[in-house]
This record gives structure tokens, sequence and C-alpha cells, in this order.
């Protein structure tokens, strides 16, 4: 007993350096594996010297810049449209029955992954997609697809409105629980009262605190849309293709010096991403200065009947695209024949899901396997973490949050291309743990963000209460905390399965090929074009992460029969 | 039973410069030590020493003496202060019966505890209360059962943070005198921290305001 007791202190004690090791050892080796190469070092492949060839060669390959600057854009574009949609919105509809209505379909929005909501939106756009076939041929007098570049144009509009439809929710959510922690309600009241608008009422007084919280969920959300590969390997444009899915190129060319420039490559993207987020950072200065000039000036705004209007229609939209998409993945899985334009297929049926059960059996199992390993291992850690904090009585600050945000910050490609080099090196890849470990890096920030409130919540009077009754920390944490936090728990779950299921980048490289996901067949379906078996495996990847929160919304009951106190966390 | 007591030897709390109080008192076994004074006059930092939840910010000098031996940096687990707060904060996962056979010390076989558990609740006359979920009790239930609980894990004496004022004003004065009654049959030095003038009159014993002592 004490020797368990014993070695659970320790764990506890080691618990923070234990995450440091797992967050920043990836992210320095990635590094150190992109570096080296991109400056001609990597023995193995025969660069013994040190030179600047391959960053010219990236450079003077045809359409490069272009790629960078494509990047920069998408990454640019993508987040302030969502910022403003979200925020918007939040100033819009705060307190109005229309946020409850808008909420409830946004959250489970965000578990749907990126790569099937970016096959939803190319079937519904697509010059052949369902909504020309809707309009086809009463409106458009269209009895063939028009000849349209939308999906896959080359200036990545369509890329971007996949972005934007995907990470409206996420920023959405984030807003939301940064709006539990400050009280938002009193800080309008005060406001309104002083004759303020309910727009301009919640952005000069609301707005500077909840930014402050959503800062780096933003800050993630650039890095990510300006490095993205799955949503842009389906949407993107592809010649030239933006710069991440140029340095996937690079590293799947059978020319092996290929690697170094794709190498040199991933350079460029760290230096795209920190491009587009020091304009973030200039965008921010400036407009807080503007902010300040016009509060000062005391402008109540108070006719925002329009732009009110403008903002629930875009809301709307993004809901509406959103649930379009998610159906149409759904008919295309079960259509038979589907002639233009008809609306509809002639015949629906399940014979291509019968005929693929076999093949969607193995990537589904890998993804669940690597999904509840990773997570397990994720929120594991986080609440060893917290309990930590907890008993040495610290809070992370917004310092020591940064360091935990890093991998949500540093592009995916650039830095896993580098541990790929290495682990091919000495032989690691393709097998199933240094993918879930590699999943762990990007699964752990979502579960420590989603537990550290509640955690910290919990009455401290309860542990405090068993103390005196004589009960050991270790003892508490089991039989008090953990059952007292079931349901924080197990929506931190959730959503680090979710976060699992979506990763195509680290699955891929990490992988190796070898452990294929039902993520990294789905996208490798992208250019086939097969649109009923594309529905099929979207479908599965959306299903996953769906299972997963019915779950976590079950157990508690399931666990806990007749327990008021589970019944009423439901209800909030 | 053992005859318990509390005893505070030349006990000084202070946050950086600034002496909160100075106390020197003794708490005999079945005895009630009402505590008084204003918000911010260190009442519940003197609860938090005894019990062991002492900020780091605080420095405390002196003495905490239970039963003869000095507790006062002991670890709050080893301790045996029983604590009941304004609240009953009954574990609100696990059952009325499951929140006092955790609080019994280990030993014995699974059968033996639940019938010592439930010995006490019939001692009390409130055996029907076992198997349900402590949300579903009244607020005086409630306090009743944390009392019990408290008991069951043998404590050497009694803190009160303010137990009574939750409750409503008939609750109350019925709710206090089964709290006393119990420390004095379990022999039990008190000692209670409250707003309340009635609980210090009903309490019976001696009051100190922390304002005095500083």
């Amino acid at each position: 007993m004490t020797m368990i007791n014993r070695a659970l202190n320790f764990l506890f004690w080691a618990a923070p350096a234990l995450v440091i090791l797992l967050l920043m050892g990836p992210l320095l080796a990635g590094l150190l594996g992109v570096g080296a190469p991109a400056l001609g070092y990597f023995p193995a492949l025969g660069g013994v010297e040190l030179t600047v060839d391959y960053l010219h060669k990236a450079l003077h390959v045809p359409g490069f810049w272009h790629s960078v600057h494509l990047s920069i854009w998408i990454g640019l574009a993508t987040t302030l449209i969502s910022f403003v949609i979200v925020i918007g919105f939040f100033a819009a509809f705060w307190d109005a029955p229309l946020f409850g209505k808008i909420t409830r379909f946004v959250s489970p929005l965000m578990s749907v992954p990126h790569a099937a909501a970016a096959f939803g939106f190319a079937f519904l756009f697509a010059p052949s997609g369902w909504l020309i076939r809707l309009l086809s041929p009463w409106a458009t007098g269209f009895d063939r697809p028009p000849d349209w570049l939308i999906i896959n144009d080359p200036l990545g509009y369509a890329l971007l409105a996949g972005l934007v439809l995907k990470e409206i929710p996420f920023l959405f959510l984030m807003s939301l629980s940064a709006a539990s922690q400050i009280n938002v309600d009193q800080r309008l009241k005060l406001a309104r009262s002083l004759g303020y608008g309910r727009i301009w009422a919640w952005i000069t007084v609301v707005m500077p605190a909840l930014y402050r919280q959503i800062r780096l969920p933003i800050f993630a959300v650039i890095a990510f849309s300006s490095s993205v590969v799955d949503v842009a390997l389906i949407l993107g444009p592809n010649l030239p293709p933006s710069l991440p899915v140029q340095i996937l190129r690079w590293m799947n060319d059978p020319d092996i010096e290929m690697r170094f420039v794709a190498a040199a490559g991933a350079v460029f993207q760290l230096g795209a991403t920190l491009f587009a987020l020091l304009v973030w950072r200039f965008l921010e200065i400036v407009c807080s200065y503007l902010m300040r000039q016009m509060q000062a000036k005391g402008m109540r705004h108070q006719n925002d009947g329009a732009v009110r209007a403008l903002f629930s229609l875009a809301m709307l939209t993004i809901v509406l695209i959103s649930l379009a998409s998610l159906i149409i993945l759904g008919i295309w899985s079960l259509a038979g024949y589907w002639r233009f334009p008809e609306a509809l297929p002639r015949t629906l049926g399940l014979n291509r899901w019968m005929d693929n059960a076999s093949y969607l059996w193995g990537p589904t199992l890998n993804a669940v396997n690597i999904g509840v390993a990773a997570t397990l291992i994720s929120v594991g850690l986080t609440l060893i973490c917290l309990e930590n904090e907890c008993r040495h009585n610290i809070r992370l600050t917004q310092k020591a949050l940064r360091l935990i945000y890093l991998p949500l910050i540093v592009p995916q490609i650039a830095f896993i291309s580098g541990i790929s080099i290495l682990l091919v090196r000495y032989g690691l890849d393709g097998s199933f743990w240094p993918v879930t470990l590699m999943h762990v890096v990007f699964v752990f920030p979502y579960t420590y963000l989603a537990l550290e409130a509640s955690f910290h919540d919990l009455d401290p009077r309860y542990m405090q209460t068993a103390t005196a009754l004589g009960k050991s920390q270790n003892r508490i944490f089991f039989h008090i905390k953990l059952p007292m936090l079931l349901r924080p728990i197990l929506t931190a779950l959730a959503l680090g399965f979710t976060i699992s299921v979506a990763q195509y980048i680290p699955t891929l490289l990490i992988g190796a090929g070898r452990v294929p996901t039902i993520t990294t067949e789905a996208v490798a379906l992208a250019s086939g074009g097969d649109r009923r078996l594309i529905g099929i495996y979207a479908l599965v990847q959306t299903l996953l992460p769906a299972i997963g929160f019915v779950l976590a919304l079950a157990l508690p009951k399931l666990l806990y029969p007749n327990k008021i106190y589970f019944a009423k966390q439901q209800e909030r | 039973m053992a005859d318990h007591s509390l005893n505070l030897k030349d006990l000084t709390i202070s946050l950086g410069d600034q002496v909160l109080f100075h106390l020197n008192a003794e708490i005999k076994a079945g005895e009630v030590l009402t505590v008084m004074g204003p918000s911010g006059s260190g009442k519940s930092t003197l609860l938090n020493a005894i019990s062991g939840f002492l900020s780091p910010r605080f420095t405390c000098q002196g003495q905490i003496m239970l039963d003869g031996e000095d507790i006062t940096h002991k670890d709050p687990s080893a301790r045996h202060v029983g604590l009941m707060f304004q609240e009953p904060l009954l574990f609100p996962h696990m059952s009325v019966e499951e929140n006092l056979l955790f609080a019994l010390p280990r030993g014995g076989s699974k059968q033996e505890r639940c019938e010592k558990v439930r010995e006490k609740l019939r001692a009390v006359r409130l055996e029907e209360l076992g198997a349900r979920d402590p949300l579903t009790l009244s607020g005086g239930q409630q306090s009743r059962i944390a009392l019990m609980r408290v008991l069951l894990s043998n404590p050497k004496a009694l803190l009160l943070d303010e137990p009574f004022s939750s409750l409503d004003v008939d609750l109350r004065s019925r709710v206090r005198q089964f709290v006393f009654t119990q420390a004095r049959e379990n022999q039990l030095p008190v000692l209670m921290v409250t707003h309340d003038q009635a609980d210090a009159e009903a309490a019976n014993g001696p009051i100190i305001n922390l304002l005095n002592h500083k």
C-alpha cells in the first residue's frame, strides 16, 4: 500500500517535467530534423556539408512564391473572417434566444473532422454539386455541369471557405468558454445603461477581456490554416498548390535529394506562418488604437439593427452549409444511379457500404486504437498535472500556457516532417506508439484546457472535509475528485478523441503510410473522385467522434444512476 | 472514552508584518469555545491553522496542542480534527451510507463496517436515510448526517465554521442542540466560529472576540 502511494506521489511530482518533455521533445527534435537537412546536413542521406543550395533550390521551383503567398493569405483571411463572424454574432445576439439555438447546432459541428467537412463542402458547391443540381435546370438552364473551376480554384477561395466553415465552430466554443470566465452580463448591463448600443457595448466592454482569453486559440487558427494539408488536398489549388502541400509532394518525391528541398520548404513554412502571426499582431495594435480613439469620442452606435441582421444571416448561413454538407455526404454514401441535374439519386442502397465494409474495418480500428490510447494518456497526464498544481498551490500563468499551446502554433508540416526524417533514420517510423505519442502532443493542449477550469473550480472544502476525515491526498484524488469531475473528464476524453481522429499529417508522416486511419484513407480518396466511396469514409470519420460525445453524455447516468448531482450537471 | 483537550498556546498568526491575532485558550472535553469577530478578523484563518489548511502566505507561531500532542505542523490528514462547514458538503456522488463508510477508519470486514454505520444512524434515529442520495435530503438532515460523518472518523476535536447559518431559524436551534449534545456525549472539545449571537449563547461556554486579541 505504501509502495503504491509512494509511486503515486512520485508520479504527481514528476508529471510536469514529463509533460514538458513529451510536448517540447518532439517539437525540438522536429525543428532540428528540419533545420539540419535544410542546410544540407544529414549524413544518413549523404549530406555532410553545410550549404544553402537547397534553400535556393526551393526558392527557384516554379510558383514557389505563389505557394508561400497562398499560405499566408489563407491563414490570415480564414482567421479574420471566422473571428469577425464569431465575435459579431456574440456581440449581436448574446442573451438573445437565437444564441442558445445556434449554440446547440455549433457545438456538435466542432467534432466534425476537417477532411469530412471539406468533402461535404465540395459535394455541395462543385459544378456538379448538390446546389447546382437543386437549381438545375429550372433556374440555371444547365443540363450538364458547367465548366467552372469552383473547387481547387487557383486563388484558394474554396479552401478559404472550407476552413472558415470549420474554424467558426472552434472559435465559437473557445469564446463561449472564455465568456463563462468573465462576468459578461454585468459588464453589458453597465454599458447598456450608459446608452451604448448592443453590439458596440459588447465590443467596448466585453471584447477586450474576452480577447485576452481567446488569443492563443486565434494564433492556433492562424498557424493551422496557413499550414493545413488535408483540407488543401481536397479543396485547395493544384498548380501551384499552397506551400504545405508542396512540401508534402517534395517529401514523397522518389528522388532522395528532394528530401533536402522539402526540409528547406518546411523552413520557409515556419517563416510564412510566423509572418502571418506578425501581421495579425500588427492588426491587433492598429485595432486597439482605433478602438481607444472611438471610445474616447463616446460614440454609442445605438442603431445597429442592420449589422445585427447581417451577423445573424452570416451565422445561419454557416450552420446551414455545414448541416447540408453532412447531409450530402450521407446521400452520396447511399446513392445508386444519380444523373445530373436530378436533385436526388434515383435509388438509395447500402451496397457500397457492404462492398467496402472489409476495407473500412482496419483503418477505423486503427483510428479508434490510436485515438483511445492518445486520449487516455493525455487526460491522465492532464489530471496528474492539475493535481500537482493543486498540491503545490500553483496555477499556470498565461506564459506557461503558451508553452502548452506551442505545438498548436508551430505548423505541423514543418516540424513533423523533421521528426519523420529522424524516425526513418532510426527505423522507428510506421508503428503504433510513435503515431500515438505524436497525437498526444496535439491532444494534450485541448484536454488540459478543457479540464483546467473545472478542476480548479471544485469546492476545496470537499477536499478539506475528506482530509479532516483522515484521508490521504492520493485517496482523495481517486475517491473524491475523479468521481466528482466525472462529467468534465468524459467531455475532455470525447474532445481529445475528436482531435486525434481528425489528425492527418501526424498520422501520415509518422505512420509512414503503414498505420492507415480512416482520416488518411479518406483524404487519399480525394484525387480519385469516387463520391460514393468518399461519402462513406467521410461519414465514418464523422461518426467516430460523435459516438465519443454520445458516450460522454450517457456514461454518468449508467455509472451513477439516480444521482441528482450528475443529472443537474447535464441540465447546465 | 479518552479525555480530549485542545490547547492553543501563544498562537500568533500574521500576514507579512501584520499580526492577525494572538491567542491563548484551552478547550476541555465537551466544552464549546465560541469565536466571534467581524469578517477579516481572521476567524477562518484560525480554523485553517488548527485543521492544517493554513495558506503558506501566513506565518504561524506558538503551539496547537491536541491531547497534549503538538500538531501545529502536522499533516492535516493525521490530525484527527473534525471539520464542519456552513454547507454540509456531503459527497454528491456517494449515497448517505457511502459517505459515512468513507469516514470510518480502515479495518473490519465490509459487513462489520456497514453494521457500525447503521448502528450510528440508528442511535440518532436516521437509519432510513442510509440508501438515499444526499442531495434529496432536507437541509437539517444533511447537517445531521455531516456531523455523523465527522464523528465516525473518531476525531479528537471538532471545529465548526458557521455550521448553522445556512439553516432557517426554526431548524437552526434543533440542529444546534443536536450537534452540541453529540459533542458532549463524545467528550470532544469544540471550537465554533459564528456571527450569530444565539449560537454563542446556546453553546453555553466561553466566548472570545478576535478583535480583542490583536
